[in-house]
C-alpha cells in the first residue's frame, strides 16, 4: 500500500482503475462477469511453421513441404483481473501461444482479441501495447549484459514517452525496483552482479514500468531454485492483487500452476484438450491426458505407491495423429477417436470444465472417474518402510 | 577512475603477462608515433622538392664511411633522406590503412547487422554478394576498383582523389569477413529474450539493431579490425608497389620500395631495405596485437 502512495505523491501516471475494484473472488469460482469484455480472447489460434528443407535439396530427395503445426485451433477467455495457466509437456505449443498473444507471431489462423480489439489493430496504437507486457523464461537471456539495470527498467517508460523529465523517471525506475523487493541503488549496477531469482525481479519491475494491465509469463520461475521459485510466485500474486494485473501464465510444472491460476488449460501437440477452474482442474481431472499428469505429480502421501507412466512418446506435431491427438497414447481410446477430432464441450459431471475427449463425452470413462480426494489413500511412507 | 579500471581488468593483466605483446605494442607505439609526429621531429622534409639536392642522392647509411651523419638511413637516387622518407611513408601508409578499416568495418558491421536480422530473403542476397566477393582475391579487387576510377577519371582529377581511391578500393574489399562475423552473432543475439522483450514494448528494429543487437556483437569486430590492419596496409603497400596506390610524389612505404627495387642490385641495398623493415615492423607488431586480443577476449582459452 506504501507503494501505491508514493505512486501517486511522485506525480507518476495513475495506478490502475482496478486500484479501487473489490478484491477478486478467489478459489474455484473466477469472477466471469459475463458481458465484460475479457482482457485477451483467442479464437481458433494457429500457427503453423514451415520446417521444410532447402528447395533444392527438397527436390532431390523428392519430398513435399513440411508444415509443423505448434499451435492447431486454440481458443480461450481471460477475463480481467485473471490468471489462466497453460500447461503441457515440452513442445505442445504453450510458448508460442505466449508468443502469438503479444504479437511477436503472426497467427497463420484464428484471431487474437485484446480487451474486444483486434491484436494487430490494439498494436498498431502505442497507449494499447503499453498495456501488455511480457516475462521470460531465462532471466540470464532476459536482460540485455550491456545495459545497466536501471536503462533496462526504465526502457518501457522511454519507448511509450511516459515521463518526460529525468528526474521523475529516475524516481518511477528506483519506485518500481522497490515495488519488486529491490534496493533502488540496484539500478546503478549491470545484470550480471545479480542472482537469478534477482535477475526475475528486474524483469518484472521492467514489464511492470509502462503500468501494464495484461502479463504474458513465458516459464518464468522454470529457471529458477524451488525456494526462489515460491519468492517470485508470491511476488507476481502480490503484484496481481494490488495492480489488478490479468496474468496468462505458461508453465510445464503443475505445482506452480495450482498456486497462481484461476483457471487452467491442459494442452496436447497444439490442442487444448481440458481447460477447468483450478481447483476442479485438480479435484477431478477429466481428460485421459490431464489425469495422467496429475498422476505423475510427486506427492508426500502417495509415495511408495505404484506410478503408471503415459505409454508411448509424444507424436511429432508435423504430422500428428489423426482425430484425438492423444489416441496412440490414450487408454480409453476407440475407432472413433481415431477418426474424429473430439472438440471442447463441457463435461459430464462437472459442467464447469470444458473438454476434448469422446469417451468423456460418451461417458466411457465414468468408472475410472473418481475426484482425487474420494480416492484411497495409497500406502504411507511408514507401511511402505515396513512392507519392504 | 576509468584508467584505475582498465589497469585492473583481465585484458590488462592478460597483456602484461605476455612480453611479445609488449613488445609489439612498443613498436607499434613507435611507429605510430614517428609517422604521427613526422613533420615535426623528421630531420629533412622529403615532400619539400626545392630542398632536394641531386648532390646527396644515394648517399649509404651514416655508419659506412661515407656516410652522412645528416641522413642517418641514406639518400634515394632523387637525394632524399631515406629515415624522414619513411617516416612520412608510413604516415601515408598508417592513414589508408585505418581509414579503410574503419571504412570496411562500418560497411561490413551494417550489412551483416541488417542480414542477420531481418533474414529471409534479404539476408540471402547479401550474404550471396559477400560469398561471390570472397571468391576473388581482395588485391584484385582493389586493382579492379582502382583501374575502373582511373579510366574513368581525368589523370590530374584522379590524382587529386588517388588517397580517397585507394581508401575506397581496399575497404571494399574486405566487408564480407566484417558482415559473415556480424551476422552470425546476429542471428544468435536476435532470439535472445531481451531483444523479445523490446519487440513487445514495439520498438522498431532499427532501434532494436543500433542499441540492442550491435552493442552485444562488437566484440569479434575489435579484433578482425585490428588484424584487417596489418592486411590493409600490406594491400596499400602491394597496390603502391605495383604503380596504382597512391601518387609517388606522396610516396608511402611501398612506393619507397619500388624506387628502391630498382637499385637493389647496383648496390644501394639501404633504398629498399629499410622500408620494407619498416613495413614488416609495423604489420607485424599489429598482426601480434590483434593475434592477443582474440585471444584475450575469448573465454575459451582464458
Amino acid at each position: 500500500m506504501a507503494d501505491d502512495i508514493a505512486m501517486r505523491a511522485s506525480g507518476a501516471p495513475p495506478p490502475h482503475a482496478s486500484d479501487a475494484s473489490p478484491p477478486r473472488a478467489s478459489g474455484a469460482s473466477p469472477p466471469r462477469a459475463s458481458g465484460a469484455t475479457p482482457m485477451l480472447a483467442a479464437e481458433e489460434l494457429a500457427k503453423y511453421f514451415d520446417v521444410s528443407r532447402p528447395l533444392l535439396q527438397r527436390l532431390l530427395a523428392r519430398e513435399g513441404r513440411r508444415i509443423l503445426r505448434a499451435v492447431d485451433g486454440v481458443s480461450f477467455e481471460i477475463p480481467k483481473g485473471t490468471t489462466l495457466s497453460l500447461v503441457g509437456e515440452s513442445g505442445c505449443g504453450k510458448s508460442t501461444v505466449a508468443r502469438l498473444v503479444v504479437g511477436l507471431y503472426q497467427p497463420t489462423r484464428g484471431r487474437v482479441l485484446f480487451d474486444g480489439q483486434d491484436l494487430e489493430k490494439a498494436r498498431a496504437a502505442s497507449e494499447q501495447r503499453r498495456r501488455m507486457q511480457m516475462i521470460f523464461q531465462d532471466p540470464y537471456a532476459s536482460l540485455n549484459p550491456r545495459w545497466r539495470v536501471r536503462d533496462i527498467v526504465a526502457e518501457p517508460i522511454r519507448a511509450f514517452g511516459l515521463t518526460r523529465d529525468n528526474a521523475a523517471q529516475r524516481e518511477r525506475v528506483a519506485q518500481l525496483l522497490a515495488q519488486v523487493g529491490l534496493s533502488p541503488l540496484d539500478g546503478e549496477k549491470y545484470p550480471h552482479e545479480f542472482s537469478g531469482g534477482q535477475r526475475q525481479r528486474i524483469s518484472i519491475a521492467r514489464a511492470l514500468s509502462s503500468n501494464p494491465e495484461f502479463l504474458v509469463c513465458d516459464e518464468p520461475t522454470s529457471a529458477l531454485d524451488v525456494s526462489v521459485q515460491a519468492q517470485i510466485l508470491n511476488l507476481m500474486k502480490d503484484l496481481q492483487r494490488r495492480l489488478g494485473l490479468t496474468y496468462l501464465f505458461i508453465s510445464h510444472n503443475l505445482a506452480v500452476v495450482r498456486q497462481i491460476s484461476d483457471r487452467i488449460g491442459v494442452m496436447y501437440l497444439g490442442r487444448l484438450v481440458e481447460l477447468a477452474p483450478a481447483e476442479t482442474l485438480f479435484n477431478a481431472p477429466r481428460h485421459p491426458y490431464t489425469r495422467a499428469l496429475m498422476e505423475a505429480i510427486p506427492d508426500l502421501d502417495m509415495t511408495g505407491r505404484q506410478r503408471v507412466p503415459v505409454g508411448g512418446e509424444v507424436p511429432s506435431p508435423i504430422s500428428p495423429p489423426s482425430g484425438c491427438p492423444f489416441h496412440p497414447r490414450c487408454p480409453l481410446a476407440n475407432h472413433r477417436c481415431k477418426a474424429e477430432r473430439p472438440a471442447l464441450i463441457p463435461a459430464r459431471g462437472t459442467p464447469e470444465t470444458v473438454v476434448a475427449c469422446h469417451a468423456v463425452e460418451e461417458g466411457r470413462d465414468g468408472a475410472a472417474f473418481t475426484p482425487m480426494d474420494q480416492r484411497p489413500p495409497g500406502p504411507r511412507i511408514g507401511t511402505t518402510a515396513t512392507a519392504l | 577512475m576509468a584508467l584505475a579500471r582498465l589497469l585492473d581488468s583481465d585484458l590488462f593483466w592478460s597483456f602484461r603477462r605476455s612480453p611479445v605483446t609488449v613488445l609489439s605494442a612498443l613498436v607499434a607505439l613507435v611507429c605510430v608515433l614517428g609517422a604521427a609526429l613526422a613533420p615535426w621531429i623528421a630531420p629533412h622534409n622529403p615532400f619539400d622538392l626545392a630542398s632536394l639536392n641531386l648532390g646527396d642522392a644515394f648517399k649509404p647509411p651514416a655508419w659506412d664511411e661515407i656516410g652522412e651523419a645528416s641522413y642517418p638511413l641514406g639518400t634515394d637516387d632523387q637525394g632524399r633522406d631515406m629515415l624522414s622518407a619513411i617516416m612520412y611513408g608510413a604516415r601515408i601508409s598508417l592513414l589508408v590503412g585505418v581509414c579503410a578499416v574503419l571504412f570496411s568495418t562500418l560497411l561490413g558491421v551494417t550489412i551483416g547487422l541488417v542480414a542477420g536480422y531481418l533474414g529471409g530473403s534479404v539476408d540471402g542476397l547479401l550474404m550471396r554478394i559477400a560469398d561471390i566477393q570472397l571468391t576473388f582475391p581482395s588485391i584484385l579487387i582493389a586493382l579492379l576498383v582502382d583501374g575502373i576510377v582511373r579510366a574513368a577519371l581525368p589523370r590530374e582529377a584522379h590524382d587529386q582523389i588517388a588517397l580517397f581511391v585507394v581508401i575506397f578500393a581496399i575497404g571494399i574489399s574486405a566487408w564480407p569477413q566484417f558482415a559473415r562475423t556480424v551476422r552470425s552473432s546476429t542471428l544468435v543475439e536476435r532470439n535472445k529474450e531481451y531483444v523479445l522483450a523490446a519487440r513487445v514494448i514495439g520498438l522498431s528494429p532499427l532501434h532494436i539493431m543500433a542499441t540492442h543487437v550491435l552493442p552485444n556483437v562488437l566484440g569479434p569486430v575489435l579484433v578482425i579490425a585490428t588484424l584487417n590492419l596489418g592486411n590493409a596496409i600490406i594491400t596499400e603497400a602491394t597496390l603502391s608497389f605495383l604503380g596504382v596506390g597512391v601518387p609517388p610524389t606522396h610516396p608511402s612505404l611501398g612506393t619507397l620500395i619500388r624506387i628502391g627495387n630498382d637499385f637493389l642490385f647496383s648496390g644501394e641495398w639501404w633504398i629498399t631495405i629499410f622500408p620494407g623493415a619498416a613495413l614488416v615492423a609495423m604489420v607485424l607488431s599489429v598482426n601480434l596485437l590483434g593475434d592477443w586480443l582474440r585471444d584475450a577476449l575469448n573465454p575459451k582459452l582464458r
